[in-house]
């Protein structure tokens, strides 16, 4: 029985790039700068080709919202071995307020608009580490969700799945459908290779606003205010391990 | 100048361009120009702006690569000499060692700008790298390309595409360079096959190739015209090499003699037809020089991303020296002299792909590449001080593999030859 997957990824600021923030410290410095796809999103796809690849998946939708340069990270998707693609256009005014809620209802609407089995997304986007779609999305289609995950194996009653918690590993089973999201260590993607490159042109990418899926727009959380991390202090060296704790006791860490 | 004359002077510029019969007015010229733009898709079309999107992925995808397999081994393999097997094996599995072969033959069935775009991009991870991959690609992928028949491509072009088997090219002999035409190296007809003895110098990729392109005379009465090209497998008895040169860079790629004494290989093995060899070499030389411009390129900007981060983190004087005037002199000299090279390399990549010709602006692009990645190698070191000096960075390994740059495929002084030569045509004299 092959499976269908809907792989979420987003076109965040390139992990190397130095950040700036915008004079008006509402966010930080888009414009001209180095974009590229989420990692994380880079490992979900891979995830769904080797899937495909072992004959458990026989189609890989690709969906990604944002505004028109959001076909790069779509084209790069396909080029990794998606099948087909979904723009859902946000104008680049609005991607301030587009926050993971609407994200999540528009994931949502579509994986039931395409009957998809499985929603694999990445486990959170590096510009603003939210770590929040993948569980939203899985609630809104009272799916079960297996988030973190650095392990995903087909079983006959569904999914089994390892996943990366603060004590360790933890294994878990699940159903089909499911949402999934991808850590660090579930695979290594691989390069675009250049004969997928030219084949990735000719695969179908269909473009859609999300008030065509009946998602409201109207953001839930105003930022206030981005402000860089304050400049890192240097330490003291102490002498001995009751100096340490008399310091301690003076910055009020310790009632002792 | 009268009109009369201007119009005679374009005319015979005109008779150049190969397919023109009718008599064409200036002003109808003006309108052919535009015309001529034939490329439907976008593909081998840079505009002075953008890339297409496929080339821009292609970039992104071989700038990753070359970040993430090439730097780590770019130093050690400078040191110890190896032939970087896995890497360009891995550069097979992308596509990049048959980037401009049709997919029948097993190549990936890009164009000449896909091929500056990507060799750019590998050379800036590893210049060794990128002349192992531009030599395979334009000096012994490209004249069977273009120049042999089914047969030999499918013998000498499909198992050579995917990085495990690659070629090399033999035209330079201990006696001559850049004077091709007077090449020493015999070919004996002796009925079914053909023998050869000579010695070529200087091969890049002789001691890992499979599959030789040798260029040798046939018929010494008739002096250049009388050199015809054979392909020979490797090994092949009466094949053999001479001790690996000792280079200044480049130093993963091997580089060495090919002695060819009493070599004997089948009568098919002659690539196009007799006497055509040193038009083949010159052909194909203008395609490999588009090769190196984007590897001397590659160079340039690895030294240069490299001063430019090291200039905004090293302190002097309280500050950044990337704060300091003579510091931002040279940033600005480098970062021109770089974009026009690359300008130049763009425009050569895309008249190759539009069909028209590109001789002149492929030696300008060699020229201003190869020069470029010298003076930004230069100048890298200069920014980096004592840094620079020391193999702890990058740069001085750019220092030594962009010297070749200016010498190989042509020599600064061939290109300038090139280019006048055109020049002086092209105005009509």
């Amino acid at each position: 029985m092959a499976l269908k997957v809907l792989v979420g990824c987003k076109r965040v600021i390139d992990y190397a790039v130095k950040i700036r923030i915008k004079p008006d410290k509402l966010g930080v410095v888009t414009e001209g700068v180095k974009h590229s796809m989420n990692p994380f999103d880079e490992i979900a796809v891979e995830e769904a080709v080797r899937m495909k690849e072992a004959k458990l998946v026989n189609e890989i939708i690709v969906v990604s919202c944002g505004p028109a340069q959001a076909m790069e990270t779509i084209r790069t998707a396909l080029a990794m071995g998606a099948d087909r693609g979904i723009h859902v256009e946000i104008p680049l005014g609005q991607m301030d307020t587009f926050q993971p809620l609407h994200v999540s209802k528009v994931l949502a609407k579509l994986a039931e608009k395409e009957k998809v089995d499985i929603v694999m997304l990445g486990k959170l986007a590096i510009d603003d580490d939210a770590n929040q779609t993948a569980q939203m999305t899985a609630s809104l289609l009272d799916w079960p969700q297996g988030v973190f995950a650095s392990k995903i194996d087909k079983t006959d009653a569904g999914l089994e799945i390892i996943r990366e918690v603060d004590g360790g590993l933890e294994t878990i089973r699940t159903t089909l459908p499911a949402v999934l999201s991808a850590d660090l260590r579930l695979n290594e993607p691989r390069y675009a290779t250049l004969p997928n490159i030219m084949k990735a042109k000719k695969k179908k990418v269909v473009k859609m606003k999300p008030a065509d899926l009946g998602v409201d727009m109207a953001p839930r959380i105003q930022v206030v205010s981005v402000e860089d991390p304050p400049v890192r202090e240097a330490g003291q060296t102490v002498s001995d391990v009751d100096d340490l704790v008399a310091k301690l006791k003076d910055k009020g860490f310790s009632s002792a | 100048m009268s009109l009369s004359n201007l119009s005679r002077t374009l005319a015979r510029s005109l008779s150049l361009r190969a397919g023109f019969s009718r008599h064409i007015s200036t002003t109808s010229l003006l309108r052919q120009e535009a015309d001529l733009d034939d490329s439907d898709e976008g593909l081998g079309q840079a505009t002075f702006i953008d890339l297409p999107e496929t080339h821009q992925m292609l970039k992104d995808t071989c700038r990753q690569f070359a970040e993430a397999e090439l730097w780590p081994i770019a130093g050690p393999i400078d040191r110890s000499g190896e032939y970087p097997e896995a890497a360009i094996n891995k550069m097979g599995e992308l596509g990049l060692m048959g980037i401009d072969i049709p997919e029948d033959y097993g190549g990936t069935g890009l164009d000449a700008l896909a091929y500056a775009v990507s060799l750019t991009e590998i050379s800036r991870g590893c210049a060794s790298s990128g002349v192992i991959m531009s030599a395979h690609n334009s000096l012994y992928l490209g004249p069977i390309k273009y120049f042999g028949n089914h047969k030999q491509k499918e013998e000498f072009i499909t198992p050579f595409t995917t990085g495990e088997k690659i070629g090399c090219f033999c035209l330079s002999e201990p006696g001559n360079g850049s004077d091709a035409g007077a090449a020493s190296t015999v070919a004996r007809d002796e009925g079914d096959h053909w023998v050869l003895n000579g010695t070529k110098a200087w091969i890049t990729n002789s001691y890992q190739a499979e599959g030789v392109v040798v260029f040798a005379t046939t018929d010494k009465s008739k002096k250049h015209k009388g050199i015809s090209a054979f392909i020979v497998p490797k090994p092949t008895p009466g094949l053999s090499l001479g001790k690996k040169e000792d280079k200044l860079g480049i130093r993963a790629s091997a580089t060495s003699n090919v002695i060819f004494e009493d070599c004997c290989i089948p009568k098919e093995n002659m690539l196009g037809s007799p006497g055509m060899g040193f038009k083949i070499a010159m052909m194909t030389l203008d395609s490999g020089r588009i090769g190196i411009a984007a590897q001397a390129l590659g160079i340039a900007k690895n030294a240069f991303d490299t001063a430019v981060d090291y200039s905004a983190k090293r302190q002097s004087f309280g500050s950044p020296i990337s704060k300091l005037q003579m510091i931002q002199t040279k940033i600005a000299d480098m970062a021109l002299k770089i974009e026009m090279s690359e300008l130049m390399l763009f425009k050569a990549a895309s008249l190759k792909d539009a069909g028209r010709p590109f001789t002149k602006e492929a030696a300008m692009a060699k020229l201003a590449c190869s020069e470029t990645a010298t003076y930004v190698a230069h100048q890298a070191i200069q920014v980096l001080g004592g840094m620079g000096y020391v193999s702890d960075m990058c740069v001085e390994r750019n220092y030594r593999d962009a010297r070749i740059t200016e010498i190989y495929e042509g020599t600064s002084e061939i290109q300038r030859l090139v280019i006048a030569g055109n020049i002086m045509k092209e105005y009509g004299f």
